[in-house]
């Protein structure tokens, strides 16, 4: 019995220092290489059946993840839509709140006159005539010859009026004269629409010099504008020799094309002084 | 009285178009008219008696909203339907045939009226620039708009006979 009870202390000893020692050298790494040895070929088989176990259970399962992905898909792409559309509408206001915000620009900067906010709604159906129409007409206080300007200069002045809607007559039409003052050269002249929309300088004394890239401004005579509303620039001159007056191109401040919003001066009233001319 | 309210529909639809896209768009400084195709369409196309009341109407509407005289826009779609009405009668075999000879013709009658009317109110330009630079380019215009607009008003006319007999 104690021989018995020697060797099964025996035993229990040598088993218990080849742990400990099996534990120090696991944890000082000398048996990684030999767990690696062992493991590897273990982890590789695990990995195998787990994607084969995972693939036959998609197998099985996915009609109904895909129903649900659809649905999940149809759901999302009706929201991104529905953001598009939010974002369309978001850019429309921006751009529409910029050129309101560039017109109360212009009218705090000129609070000599009183101003009515307008959107151009359509234009005159003969290529032949320059023409816009306003939203805005005599029930909101305008009538006729009232100057109609934006943030960057002169536009026209209102030619006819109904009661929500106004037609305005371009400084680009033919029929359009506006009295301005060049102001580096301080000399008063006239711009001149055509048929083609370009406006001509006219009326410029032929002993005056005048520099591509001079100002022009209105002058206020005739009593049709206001003064000290910019109008364009000078592009270039022509000087005939046999000529009372020189004439140049102006490039209008105001891009007639993209004409989506205007002012127009309700303070200003025009003075007809056609029964003066003789 | 349905191709009364189709017609109706058809031309104020047009008119709101070419006020707000059609005239802001340009070639060199020539635009489309599609009123003038229309009026030319349903000359063609549609009933004489329905056609012509719409004419009369846009005509004299097109001639309060435009800075010309009194009236001349509505001589010019006038005599548009006129000349359709003339072209039915003599090709009617090749309705194609006939909007091209309208829209061309009556481009060029509507903007010689326009300029005749300027050159009365003494509206300074030269002769060979409006011409090259504003009618042609609108002549080019009108010529290509018309062929879908025929097409879309033949549509509309055989549906509306349809819709018509039906009731």
């Amino acid at each position: 019995m104690k021989s018995l009870f020697n060797k099964i202390s025996i035993q229990s000893i040598v088993i218990g220092l080849i742990v400990v020692g099996l534990v120090v050298l696991s944890i000082s790494g000398f048996l990684t290489p030999l767990f690696n040895v062992g493991l590897n070929p273990l982890i590789s088989s695990q990995s195998w059946l787990s994607v084969r176990y995972l693939s036959f259970k998609e197998f099985f399962t996915s009609p109904k993840d895909m129903a649900t992905l659809r649905e999940s898909n149809a759901q999302l792409e009706n929201e991104v839509s529905q953001l598009q559309s939010q974002i369309i509408q978001l850019q429309e206001n921006l751009s529409e709140a910029q050129i309101l915000y560039a017109l109360l620009d212009f009218a705090r900067t000129n609070p000599q006159h009183e101003y009515v906010a307008a959107t151009v709604i359509g234009r005159e159906i003969s290529p032949f005539l320059q023409y816009v129409i306003i939203d805005k007409g005599s029930s909101h206080g305008i009538r006729h010859g009232m100057p109609v300007v934006t943030q960057q200069g002169l536009v026209g002045r209102v030619d006819a009026v109904l009661a929500n809607a106004s037609r305005i007559q371009l400084i680009t039409d033919a029929n359009s004269v506006v009295n301005v003052r060049l102001q580096s050269a301080k000399v008063e002249a006239q711009i001149i629409g055509s048929l083609t929309g370009e406006v001509s300088l006219q009326m410029v004394p032929q002993d005056i010099t005048v520099e591509p890239g001079d100002v022009i401004l209105t002058s206020g005579l005739g009593g049709n504008y206001p003064p000290n509303i910019f109008v364009g620039q000078v592009v270039s001159m022509q000087k005939l020799e046999n000529a009372l007056f020189q004439t140049g191109n102006v490039q209008a401040i105001v891009d007639f094309t993209t004409l989506n919003a205007v002012l127009v001066i309700t303070n200003f009233q025009s003075v007809d002084i056609t029964p003066l001319i003789p | 009285m349905m191709s009364y309210l189709i017609t109706g529909l058809s031309f104020l639809i047009a008119l709101m178009i070419q006020l707000a896209v059609i005239s802001r768009t340009n070639l060199f400084y020539g635009s489309a008219d599609l009123i003038l195709l229309l009026v030319a369409a349903w000359a063609l196309l549609g009933k004489t008696r329905v056609s012509w009341f719409w004419t009369t109407i846009i005509g004299l509407f097109v001639s309060i909203i435009s800075p010309y005289p009194l009236l001349v826009p509505f001589i010019a779609y006038f005599f548009v339907f006129l000349l359709a009405q003339f072209i039915k009668r003599g090709v009617w075999q090749t309705p194609m045939l006939g909007m091209f000879i309208v829209t061309f013709a009556g481009t060029i009658i509507q903007h010689l009226l326009y300029l005749v009317v300027l050159t009365i109110s003494e509206r300074e330009f030269l002769w060979p620039e409006a011409l090259n630079m504003i009618t042609l380019p609108s002549l080019l215009l009108n010529m290509l708009l018309s062929i879908p607009v025929h097409a879309l008003i033949q549509e509309l006319s055989i549906r509306t006979k349809m819709i018509e007999y039906e009731l």
